[in-house]
């Protein structure tokens, strides 16, 4: 009773479900992938420096991932590589 | 010819058994010529959630060795017209068959019937091998928690890579309660996650656990909930087009009154 008065005060705290979701999404990137985090890395790595020479990004924040997504014909699903890049800003170089 | 359905889940325990027996039920109820196959050698179940364990003379080893003919070893449910069941043998191991032996059976009762499904083995390994490699399409079966999604997404890829493109999933035992107190996911958190199109939802149900206790399946019994959606996703395989039912959405009570004082579901 008392937790549950608690949970009411405090409406931020989350609920399993979601930590349930974001639990697995994260332990299925690698599943999916069936490559070390270590590889992932390696490709985050070569991106950061590619796109480095044309802007400046949040590298803290970038995500990178290996997901599953339906195909053009949308009758059969396929692996995608996913890449949230954050752009801070755009180099004059690259203009 | 018939088609050939494989149900299979990856995790134990999520309930392939329970609805391999309600939807071969299911569909004999439409009509339908229908054959189980319990592919589970050495952990046979699919004859007792059946009711079907003292009729047993063959089995799906005897068929594929050549000890006897298929129709030897089918055993015909007296219940219902048009059902068959071909048992696992419980003293063998799943190495005694092979996925060659598999897809000759399966063309031969093909013949016979219009739905074969085959009641798939936990895990990933011989077992697993042998009941997918004579499917047309694939049912995975999961549950709501961490460990079985987890489980069905590493079969949806095994799938997918064996040729069986596009697998359904029914998602079992949802609790609408801890849905909606936001303890359990969402049906749109599992298809978020597993990007699969939608067979089902059975809600847990306290009825499949005595139908069990008794080998009827639940499908027969029409005060079931579980029950008339195991009926209606008969239906949908059969190509109909019935909505699937909220079983998050149906509001007790007190969650009425909680949203009438405009509290949110987060307590």
């Amino acid at each position: 009773m008392l937790a549950g008065l608690l949970n009411l005060v405090s409406r931020k705290s989350r609920s399993s479900k979601d930590t349930a979701k974001e639990r697995l999404k994260l332990v299925l990137i690698h599943d999916r992938a069936n490559v070390s985090p270590q590889f992932l890395e390696m490709i985050k790595g070569e991106i950061i420096k590619v796109i480095q020479h044309y802007m400046d990004i949040d590298e803290d924040a970038l995500d990178i991932q290996i997901t599953r997504t339906k195909n053009d014909e949308g009758n059969g699903i396929v692996p995608a590589l996913v890449a949230n890049i954050p752009i801070k800003k755009v180099k004059n170089s690259g203009k | 010819m018939g088609e050939v359905i494989v149900i299979t889940s990856g995790k134990g325990g999520v309930g392939k058994t329970t609805t391999t027996a309600n939807l071969g039920t299911g569909l004999a109820l439409e009509n339908k010529q229908v054959v189980l196959i319990d592919t589970d050698i050495g952990l046979r179940n699919l004859d007792v959630v059946m009711g079907l364990e003292n009729r047993i003379v063959y089995d799906l080893v005897d068929v594929v060795e050549g000890h006897c003919r298929v129709k030897q070893a089918l055993i015909k449910d007296r219940r219902y017209e048009g059902l068959y069941l071909l048992p696992a043998a419980q003293t063998r191991d799943k190495n005694a068959v092979n996925p060659k032996q598999m897809v000759k059976l399966c063309q031969e009762l093909r013949e016979e019937f219009d739905f074969i499904l085959i009641d798939c083995p936990a895990g990933i390994e011989q077992g697993f091998r042998n009941a997918i490699s004579g499917a047309d399409r694939a049912i995975v079966v999961t549950t709501p928690d961490v460990s079985a999604v987890r489980d069905a997404d590493r079969i949806i890829g095994l799938l997918e890579s064996s040729e069986l493109k596009n697998p359904k999933i029914i998602i079992n035992r949802v609790k609408p309660d801890m849905v909606r107190r936001g303890d359990m996911m969402t049906i749109d958190d599992i298809i978020d996650i597993l990007a699969v199109d939608l067979l089902g939802v059975v809600p847990d149900d306290e009825k499949i656990v005595i139908s069990t206790n008794r080998g009827e399946p639940a499908v027969t019994d029409s005060k079931s909930l579980a029950g008339q959606v195991y009926r209606n996703i008969a239906k949908r395989i059969l190509g109909e087009n019935i909505p699937i039912l909220d079983v998050q959405s149906e509001e007790g009570f007190l969650h009425k009154l909680k949203r009438l004082f405009g509290i949110k579901n987060a307590m």
